[in-house]
């Protein structure tokens, strides 16, 4: 299991728009480096990332070897009833990963 | 003779960086000022600093039972944000078995085989960094405090002389960089006194945690120097007098730097 | 124990060092020019075909990086984000990298704010470019000129 650091609020109002960072812990081996023996190390990253709220996708992106190591993303959604979210994670070497946070939304 | 001159040059160079006069405020750098800001603003804040991943697996070791003694740290140290507060900001500390002075991740694996009865953890192994993580966001915001102890003074003059001597091919010393050039420029990089407030470190050249040891072994490769190994004498002196030199600065671990 | 992370394959360091050292560091913002060869082959199979205008994305990047391998970058985009008028996706291109895309986000009304962040690697200076795809079928751009100088030192293995 990756590490991972999840940043969101736990209550919102009705129709706020709430901001979700999520960092986790993946190398993202671009494809593109060579290692000691001259050959080139096989790239190993994270390729797609979605936010679920109440089952609903409500975003998503797509990663190319061009982003970072531990990628971090940070993204908006309206706060629209209460409810779980499941931040998922899938990538290379059948790497696949989900966390759920929850969201009390007050009227 | 030679002792005076070399003194004199000593305490001539050392007045560059280490400006923490009586009479005046602390013009003391520290790295952190030297960047842009938008790395400063991955350390400010927790939800940015990628240190923080590691903190978590220093907070998730804390209670985890190590060893034949089933003992976790938590069981003799309790909560660590009592315990720990201040810990950090006074290592290297002198260890009086071993005769020598030791650094946080040193001590840290002692307790682990003398107390826990459990192995080491490996330099620079994700367990390590992040216990030491954990333990420095403790001393956060806290000067950094080495002990006003009279038995590390030798050793404290030795990390002043690996400061002081030219290395590697490139025959280059610590000191005519960081104390004769901090916030001149290196091939784009912005030269910083070198005080070693941030530690544990995430660093954006390796896009990961890292101790000062293996700052400093990348330093040294820099110059074309063989670095000090893991655990090296000259790397726990050196960080002694890097820490005396930054003595009363306050402590940014987990910091981010380029 | 994790990979020395080292920066991404890169023409000979010594060259761009014997050129870097003798640079003035400071920030020089090159007029912008419209994309040329493979960036803007990659812009017009996202669009596919359609025209892009410049206007209505920021894309917000330090001129000068401290570090090409972590690079924070934020794109927002002016948009009511209702149903009827909102981005639907938001694609990042770079100039220089061995490959030219960055990330692709999928909006829709429901992000609230058309406003994403993350960090990228830019192995040299270069340009990037942020492309906004609305809901009406437009797309709309922003691009930055970006600094990016190597690390001074090449290090060994960890």
């Amino acid at each position: 299991m990756a590490r991972t650091l999840i940043n969101a609020p736990s209550t919102a109002r009705r129709g706020e728009i709430i901001e979700i960072r999520a960092t986790i812990g993946h190398p993202m081996e671009t494809g593109f480096r060579t290692g000691e023996d001259g050959k080139v190390l096989p790239r190993n990253i994270i390729q797609t990332f979605s936010c679920r709220y109440n089952g609903e996708l409500v975003f998503s992106a797509e990663l190319f070897s061009a982003v970072s190591a531990n990628p971090y993303i940070a993204f908006h959604t309206l706060a629209t009833e209460s409810g779980t979210l499941v931040l998922s994670w899938e990538g290379d070497n059948g790497f696949s990963q989900a966390e759920s946070i929850q969201l009390a939304v007050t009227a | 003779m030679t002792r005076i001159l070399v003194c004199l040059l000593l305490s001539l160079s050392l007045g560059n960086a280490c400006a923490q006069n009586t009479a005046g405020k602390d013009r003391r750098r520290s790295g952190f000022e030297d960047m842009g800001a938008a790395t400063q603003a991955m350390q400010k804040d927790d939800a940015l600093n990628p240190g923080m991943l590691w903190v978590q697996d220093g907070e998730a070791l804390w209670k985890q039972p190590a060893g034949a003694s089933g003992k976790a740290c938590l069981s003799c140290h309790a909560a660590a944000q009592s315990s720990m507060r201040g810990v950090a900001a006074r290592y290297p500390a002198f260890d009086a078995g071993l005769g020598r002075p030791i650094t946080l991740g040193q001590r840290i694996n002692q307790c682990r085989q003398q107390h826990q009865q459990a192995a080491p953890l490996r330099p620079e192994s994700q367990e390590l960094l992040g216990l030491e993580a954990y333990v420095a966001l403790q001393s956060r915001g806290l000067p950094l405090a080495p002990p006003d102890d009279a038995r590390l003074e030798p050793f404290r003059q030795r990390g002043q002389q690996l400061f002081m001597q030219r290395i590697g091919q490139l025959n280059l010393s610590c000191a005519q960089c960081h104390d004769g050039l901090p916030g001149k420029r290196l091939a784009g990089n912005v030269i910083p006194e070198a005080h070693p407030t941030g530690y544990p470190v995430y660093r954006l050249e390796w896009q990961a945690m890292g101790s000062l040891q293996r700052r400093l072994r990348g330093c040294m490769s820099g110059v074309r120097a063989e670095p000090f190994a893991y655990g090296a004498q000259e790397l726990v002196e050196l960080e002694l007098y890097l820490k005396i030199r930054a003595k009363g600065m306050a402590m940014e671990a987990p910091g981010v730097r380029p | 124990m994790t990979l020395p992370l080292h920066p991404p394959a890169l023409p000979r360091r010594r060259h761009i060092l014997v050129g870097a050292t003798g640079l003035a560091m400071g920030v020089v913002l090159r007029p912008a020019y419209a994309a040329a060869g493979d960036l803007a082959v990659a812009v017009a199979a996202y669009t596919q075909g359609a025209p892009v205008r410049a206007g209505k994305v920021k894309l917000d990047i330090a001129e000068l990086v401290d570090n090409g391998n972590v690079v924070p970058i934020t794109v927002t985009v002016d948009s009511p984000m209702t149903a009827a008028d909102h981005v639907k996706s938001i694609a990042v291109f770079n100039e220089k990298n061995p490959q030219r895309d960055v990330a692709r986000f999928t909006l829709g009304p429901r992000a609230g704010k058309a406003s994403v962040a993350t960090r990228i690697r830019l192995a040299t200076s270069q340009q990037l470019v942020a492309v906004a795809q609305m809901s009406d079928g437009s797309y709309w751009s922003h691009t930055a000129n970006v600094i990016v100088t190597l690390a001074a030192c090449i290090e060994g293995d960890p």
